[in-house]
């Protein structure tokens, strides 16, 4: 486990020093439900892509790839917006997922 | 050269806010405090300051623009009464808990229900525990002095905490009064040039202000806020020295006046001060060992200071121009109190509310309580801990 720092070692105000330390905040951990992506039905309209709220939509080339799981919270949000017929993102509990 | 000047408190502090010229205000104008930021808005229109002034449309928003361009990196005043602060409520732990060290003067006025516009201490008593330092004034003159001390103390590197100065609405801030100002130079060379730690424009070095810090981190944050404020009081009294050799005017945790050898003692804050002392002065002449402690730093409280002052006294009266309702007595009450115990053999303790509402406290009135103080400290008996003085019952 990461040793924690002492309040006189932290900057006054409780600032935070580093930019982008969000990256260390792994919010995966808190998913219920799995974002599935099928190839097949996906247009690559990159509506999922906007509308993320953690970035967590990995597109190469104009095309999705895959969704980064140690950030995605499992919101469901993109599934929601997926314009593509038949939806190309279905949420599957993380239980049920394999 | 200082200049002797007719003013009233709210012309002093705008006349004060305009030589400390900040990078930026923000307020939003209420009675009492509302003479006051039209007239540094006047200084701005004519091109008197360089500083920003954000027109908000409320108080929260005032503080909240404050606490923004202080973490900017740079040097904000504000002013506000009442419901003003009230408003304010939810952004002055954020200014005192990012360690924005913003300065505000606040005309105290009293809160409503019923309304009313006049002097209680209800806003600045009410928002004690803010994590601001607080310091209070009796007139015009010593509103000035603390603007000025103000933005050096709240500034320091080992401080930096926002200041709130107390006034007393409509009786300091719409009186006026001789009052001594140090010219435009001075001020200018006592506060210094504005240094910030930690400033959101400098893009070289990007950081966060207000993040989120849960179980693992927000103790420590506050511990260390804790321990900023605790710690103000040496620099406070630096400060006030270096005040004193380029004023001549002394400030201190308190005033401490004539309890060396006191047998009965006021302890009260801001303008009703001036009245106790004043009846001190008589009651001396006819031989009476009457003396008065008034704080001007009530937070941090000087508990050790106070107890040594108290210690020999045999009765003390606290008085405040607020109640807190339901509690064991008013803020300055409980405070004294507290510093009280421990002592083998404490003073007796009474306490009253007055003035609420911008109520006079008349110098009879003041008479009366070293009257009963007198009589305390003869009998020993208290009598009546907590009352309401000269209410209609």
């Amino acid at each position: 486990m990461k040793k924690l720092k002492s309040a006189r070692e932290i900057p006054i105000g409780t600032a935070i020093e580093d930019a982008g330390c969000s990256r260390e905040y792994h919010t995966g951990s808190w998913r219920n439900f799995r974002p599935i992506h099928d190839k097949e039905k996906c247009v690559n309209c990159l509506t999922c892509w906007i509308y993320c709220p953690d970035g967590c939509v990995q597109v190469k080339d104009g095309k999705v790839v895959e969704f980064d799981l140690k950030y995605c919270k499992g919101c469901g949000i993109c599934a929601e917006e997926c314009p593509a017929k038949g939806k190309a993102i279905t949420m599957v509990p993380e239980e049920k997922k394999e | 050269m200082p200049r002797v000047a007719a003013m009233t408190g709210n012309n002093a502090v705008a006349e004060s806010m305009r030589q400390i010229n900040p990078d930026v205000v923000a307020a939003y104008p209420i009675t009492p405090q509302t003479e006051l930021s039209e007239e540094f808005a006047e200084f701005v229109a004519n091109g008197k300051v360089d500083t920003e002034y954000v027109t908000v449309e409320s108080e929260h928003s005032a503080m909240s623009a404050c606490i923004g361009a202080s973490a900017a990196g740079s040097r904000v005043l504000t002013a506000t009464s009442s419901a003003g602060f009230a408003l304010m409520w939810e952004m002055l732990p954020i200014a005192s808990g990012t360690r924005t060290p913003v300065i505000m003067t606040v005309v105290n006025r009293a809160f409503s229900a019923p309304i009313n516009i006049h002097c209680s201490h209800d806003d600045t008593m009410g928002g004690r525990d803010a994590g601001w330092i607080q310091l209070y004034s009796e007139n015009s003159q010593e509103a000035y002095d603390n603007m000025i001390q103000a933005v050096r103390i709240g500034e320091d590197m080992s401080v930096r905490l926002p200041v709130m100065v107390a006034m007393d609405g409509f009786i300091i801030s719409h009186a006026v009064e001789r009052l001594e100002l140090l010219d435009d130079e001075s001020v200018k060379k006592f506060i210094g040039p504005y240094q910030s730690v930690n400033p959101l424009l400098d893009t070289k070095k990007p950081v966060t202000y207000g993040a989120l810090a849960l179980q693992d981190y927000y103790m420590e944050s506050k511990w260390q806020q804790s321990a900023a404020l605790l710690n103000s009081k040496a620099k406070i009294l630096e400060v006030a020295a270096e005040y004193k050799k380029l004023t001549g005017r002394s400030y201190g945790l308190f005033e401490n006046y004539k309890l060396d050898d006191a047998e009965v003692a006021i302890v009260i804050i801001n303008s009703a001060a001036g009245v106790a002392k004043m009846v001190v002065d008589e009651l001396r002449e006819k031989g009476i060992k009457a003396g008065v402690l008034q704080p001007r730093v009530y937070r941090p409280f000087p508990h050790e200071e106070i107890r040594e002052a108290l210690k020999n006294i045999k009765a003390i009266a606290i008085m405040d121009r607020t109640d807190a309702f339901g509690a064991g007595g008013t803020p300055t009450f409980t405070e004294v109190t507290s510093a009280l115990y421990g002592l083998t053999n404490p003073p007796k303790v009474i306490n009253y509310v007055y003035g609420l509402g911008g109520r006079d406290i008349r110098v009879e009135d003041i008479h009366g309580v070293y009257q009963r103080l007198t009589e305390i400290a003869k009998t020993g008996k208290t009598g009546k801990m907590f009352e309401y003085l000269g209410v209609r019952k």
